[in-house]
């Protein structure tokens, strides 16, 4: 992937495929570290679900038996001396406070760090993607704060659904403004 | 700075819409945005559809929407248009580009970019 907020469109899809009703993205950043948190309500995982996940081999897709978003999100992370984690509760054994949070850790600095790219641009994507579930995004950084919650656009919007066009490039204006304004 | 007011004003002008909206659909544009449609560039093809339909004017006939995998990662971006009584019609490695000329040629004019599909390429 040529920017990493492409990884994490990529990934978020998995929680909505989990059938989770809130998936929060939150991005903290240092002067050297960037941390990224995928926290999801979804069913969860099954322990040995958990230990396959960043095997290649393993995936839920049904076109092809390769699945390359978790192994190329860890990479992403251990290319610039970082880690990865995931942890999961099934919703067979956590029927109340099921879901999957993946931590990915990145040395800034590093040679080898993937810049974010077009974040703008990724999270609205998801949200068009995905308008019946909900997303808080938030991005911390040194000098302020860019977050969206869907939860808060849709007590605005009422029935007018969140992938409707005008709203869709709203969300992306208002993301582009909020970036804008911290430079 | 946009604001929530602004949000309020859309869903207001989107409400008086209804109507019109009830007749959408009449063409779909699914974009392939699997792991493998990402990496290819899939991202920047989807929001030029949006950006495009949107400006066109084309929202009350179009709706752009995303799918998984399609199974031919190796043409990736791909975007497939669907229209009630006609054969679907499938792009491939799609580029913003090629996407405006599909707006604009297909969409629009009802003509499809030959040059662009998977048949032409196989």
């Amino acid at each position: 992937m040529k920017e990493l907020s492409l990884n994490i469109l990529d990934i978020s899809k998995n929680s909505v495929k989990a059938g989770a009703t809130l998936t929060e993205i939150l991005l903290l950043e240092t002067e050297n570290v960037l941390t990224l948190k995928i926290i999801d309500n979804g069913c969860g995982m099954k322990k040995e679900m958990v230990a396959s996940v960043t095997d290649p081999f393993t995936t839920t897709r049904t076109t092809r038996s390769v699945g390359m978003g978790i192994p190329l999100l860890k990479l992403a992370a251990e290319m610039t001396d970082g880690s990865f984690n995931i942890e999961s509760r099934h919703e067979s054994e956590y029927p109340e406070n099921h879901g999957t949070e993946v931590t990915a850790i990145f040395n800034k600095n590093h040679i080898d760090f993937t810049p974010l790219g077009d974040i703008p641009a990724s999270i609205t994507t998801l949200i068009q993607g995905s308008p019946h579930t909900d997303f808080l995004f938030r991005h911390t950084l040194v000098n302020g704060e860019v977050s969206v919650d869907t939860r808060e656009l849709r007590e605005t919007l009422g029935d007018v659904p969140l992938d409707t066009f005008e709203v869709i490039l709203w969300i992306e204006g208002y993301l582009k403004e909020q970036y804008e304004a911290l430079n | 700075m946009k604001s929530l007011a602004e949000l309020q004003a859309i869903k207001e002008k989107m409400q008086n819409k209804v109507a019109l909206r009830d007749g959408s659909g009449e063409m779909r544009v699914v974009v392939g945005m699997a792991t493998c449609g990402i990496a290819a560039g899939a991202r920047p093809v989807l929001s030029t559809f949006v950006e495009e339909v949107a400006n066109e004017g084309l929202a009350g006939k179009v709706t752009v929407s995303q799918t998984g995998c399609i199974g031919i990662c190796q043409y990736e971006p791909v975007v497939e248009i669907m229209e009630a009584g006609k054969d679907k019609v499938t792009y491939v490695q799609m580029t913003p580009e090629k996407a405006k000329r599909v707006v604009e040629e297909h969409l629009k004019g009802g003509k499809v970019v030959t040059e662009f599909t998977l048949a032409n390429k196989a």
